[in-house]
């Protein structure tokens, strides 16, 4: 038998069943069709205003920086300025996102690149797919219009977040989800970020830095 | 790298942890977890509802467990990944090592795994001439000194600084001897700077599994550096060694887990990375790995399943019971002899290596509660390790003194008129000898507590004696 098998009769075995049972068969059927949803906590929950203000106290409990921006056009000077007083270098690497690509980034000095990540960049920006109120979380798809590289390997992680993709809860980032991606289907890679990258292995102290984005700083957009 | 098993000398290693200054200085710290849980729980209204919503879906789950596999399987292959399964430890090393052997893997990253380290797998990797290269900053320390993890969540908990920074110079020898390490935050910096080349440089990233999503077919991590994310993304071949009962649902189940995750873990509301992965890379990808392997390890679970310690499979490793243990947080995790301590390894470790070589942990219990009352789970943790203690005796494993003493005891407890008259006359006697100092500094049988505190002299009579006196007085 292979491992598999006597795998699968080493559960029906200790489950007393077969696996043809009708009932349970449909229970789970249900269950991944249906994708009930369980306890959602009142904090994250509001109308759109409640929702960002939520988010922005969240995300900055969590170590985030925030900035809000009326207007995407203004999101190029906000960075020169947020690298600029940060003593950052002047450069940027980004995906295709066509949301960045219009944006006015001739009026900056800062040096624009395009890309996965190959580890020698300072800086990223990425625009988030959601944002999650309830704990300050953005939610960051794979894909060449945002590499999953540009999270994790640059010092510095900008990432942008339209104040429409401001959701209560990681359940409607999942609604979401399906509605794009098809029901049973997700991109390669989805991350859920809170924060900039931390340690306590070390006596328990709290430090930033570890291995991904020593800072992580939103701006978001459209929030009045 | 050690895995050799010390559960069996159990009494010994407790020993030697409690004269042990350096770590009693080091799990000093340990205790910082307790506040940082209860803020967190004190912040969330439904934190309760959670849990119980968190152990119904696990139990339905469970109950479902070969469908639910046979759903997960079936989306990892339509999304172009593979699943292998493995029987036990040594199947689980063999599926890996023949992945690394075709594919000609030389540098394997990894990220915080404890199926890793229930498998052994960086001494397989070591024999097999591999180089296994532990990411996480905790992971990576121990790593250097050749040890196994004290804990799931914080594997370097009885390391102190002074020992990292030991650690680091004599394994860095490229670096100046003479830089300044004197700092946490250089330690770290230096941790970084060393495994950044080598997260780049890696032929085959290997990641546990927080749980596995039935409805995509995705494996879930949750980080606070982003090791594991760098280890999963990097590399052209990313493997996920996952135990079978990490299975969930939905998306949704995975959301009510995760709520009560990381909260009961380190007292975030959420982890820094909760990274979800579906596959290999797509074809327009730019970045990710061009294959995705899931090596399912049973290990005995399936057998757990259908027996007195089903409960335990509701485990999502989050630490919080030997964070709260008082003996944990007096001898520390390597104690245990295992890879799992604590609470939730006492009643584990048994069933993964035997009651005959594991049977002494379930001892290693006040049954103070304190573990299920914080498990977000409800893991009826105590109720389990009794369940170990009765195995233990019926299989006569126990001691003979303990035997013994036992059966002395049973002897007089089915017999209430006995115990009464038997406890009533050696209270009596022992307050009699204590009268004039209150307190015993030896006394024959009890050299085990008079040896360390003296044993304060009873005042006249039993509780017992004194229950009917009250309630005759109430009535």
């Amino acid at each position: 038998m292979s491992a598999r098998d006597e795998i699968f009769a080493s559960l029906r075995r200790s489950l007393r069943v077969t696996g043809e049972e009708a009932p349970r068969r449909a229970a789970v059927a249900a269950r991944l069709a249906q994708t009930p949803i369980g306890v959602i906590p009142a904090r994250g929950q509001g109308d759109a205003a409640t929702r960002i203000a939520t988010f922005t106290s969240e995300a900055l409990r969590a170590a985030a920086t925030v900035t809000e921006l009326a207007d995407a056009d203004e999101v190029p000077g906000e960075i020169a300025r947020y690298l600029r007083e940060g003593n950052m270098p002047a450069t940027l690497r980004m995906g295709a996102d066509p949301r960045l690509a219009g944006l006015p980034w001739g009026a900056t000095s800062i040096e624009i690149s395009h890309g996965a990540s190959d580890g020698d960049d300072a800086n990223a920006l990425s625009v988030a797919f959601s944002a999650v109120a309830e704990t300050g979380t953005l939610a960051l798809r794979s894909g060449p219009d945002n590499p999953t590289t540009l999270n994790f390997l640059p010092d510095n992680h900008i990432v942008l977040v339209f104040a429409r993709d401001v959701v209560g809860d990681y359940e409607s980032v999942f609604a979401r989800l399906r509605a794009e991606h098809g029901a049973g289907a997700l991109p390669r890679t989805l991350n859920f970020i809170t924060g900039p990258s931390r340690s306590a292995d070390i006596e328990q102290t709290l430090l930033f830095g570890a291995h991904g984005p020593r800072r992580l700083h939103i701006v978001l957009v459209g929030g009045d | 790298m050690t895995s050799i098993i010390t559960t069996p000398r159990f009494k010994d290693n407790v020993h030697e942890a409690l004269v042990d200054s350096r770590l009693q200085r080091a799990m000093h710290h340990a205790q910082n977890f307790v506040p940082r849980r209860a803020a967190a729980v004190a912040r969330l209204p439904e934190f309760e509802a959670l849990r119980n919503s968190a152990r119904d879906i696990k139990n339905h789950t469970l109950a479902h467990l070969d469908l639910y596999l046979e759903a997960y399987e079936e989306k990892v292959i339509e999304a172009g990944g593979h699943v292998h399964y493995a029987r036990d430890a040594a199947e689980a090393r063999r599926v890996f090592l023949d992945l690394c052997e075709t594919r000609g893997a030389k540098a394997v990253t990894k990220g915080k795994s404890m199926i890793s380290e229930e498998i052994g797998l960086n001494q397989a990797m070591e024999a097999a001439g591999i180089e296994a290269i532990e990411t996480d900053l905790g992971e990576y320390i121990i790593q250097l000194r050749d040890e196994a993890p004290s804990h799931i969540i914080a594997p370097a908990i009885h390391v102190t600084r002074d020992d990292v920074e030991a650690d680091f110079r004599k394994a860095h020898r490229d670096l100046p001897a003479d830089r300044d390490l004197s700092q946490p935050e250089q330690l770290l910096a230096e941790a970084r700077g060393i495994l950044r080349d080598k997260f780049l440089a890696a032929d085959i990233g290997v990641t546990g599994a927080n749980f596995l999503i039935a409805e995509t077919g995705t494996s879930v991590i949750v980080t606070n550096e982003g090791n594991g994310d760098l280890t999963q993304i990097l590399p052209k071949v990313h493997v996920v060694i996952a135990s079978l009962e990490k299975v969930v649902p939905t998306l949704d189940d995975a959301a009510q887990l995760l709520r009560v995750l990381a909260r009961s873990a380190t007292g975030q509301d959420m982890s820094v990375y909760t990274t979800l992965s579906t596959g290999p890379s797509r074809p327009e990808d730019p970045d990710g790995p061009e294959e995705y392997h899931v090596i399912l390890l049973d290990n005995g679970r399936s057998a757990m399943l259908g027996g007195q310690f089903r409960d335990m499979l509701r485990c999502i490793r989050c630490g919080a019971c030997m964070n709260h243990c008082p003996v944990y947080q007096a001898v520390g995790g390597h104690a245990y002899g295992w890879v799992y301590p604590g609470p939730m390894g006492a009643v584990l470790t048994p069933s993964l290596i035997g009651v005959a070589d594991g049977g002494q942990l379930p001892n290693a219990s006040t049954f103070c509660g304190r573990c299920e009352s914080v498990c977000p789970m409800h893991i009826p943790l105590p109720k389990m390790m009794r369940h170990w203690r009765e195995r233990e005796f019926e299989r006569h494993l126990a001691p003979a003194t303990i035997r013994y003493g036992l059966g002395v005891w049973s002897f007089f407890a089915e017999r209430p008129a006995l115990y009464r008259i038997a406890t009533d006359v050696a209270m009596r006697a022992l307050s009699l000898l204590g009268r004039r100092k209150g307190r015993f500094a030896s006394l024959p049988f009890a050299g085990g507590w008079t040896q360390y505190r003296d044993l304060s002299a009873p005042e006249g009579s039993t509780f017992q004696a004194q229950w009917r006196a009250k309630s005759g007085a109430v009535k």
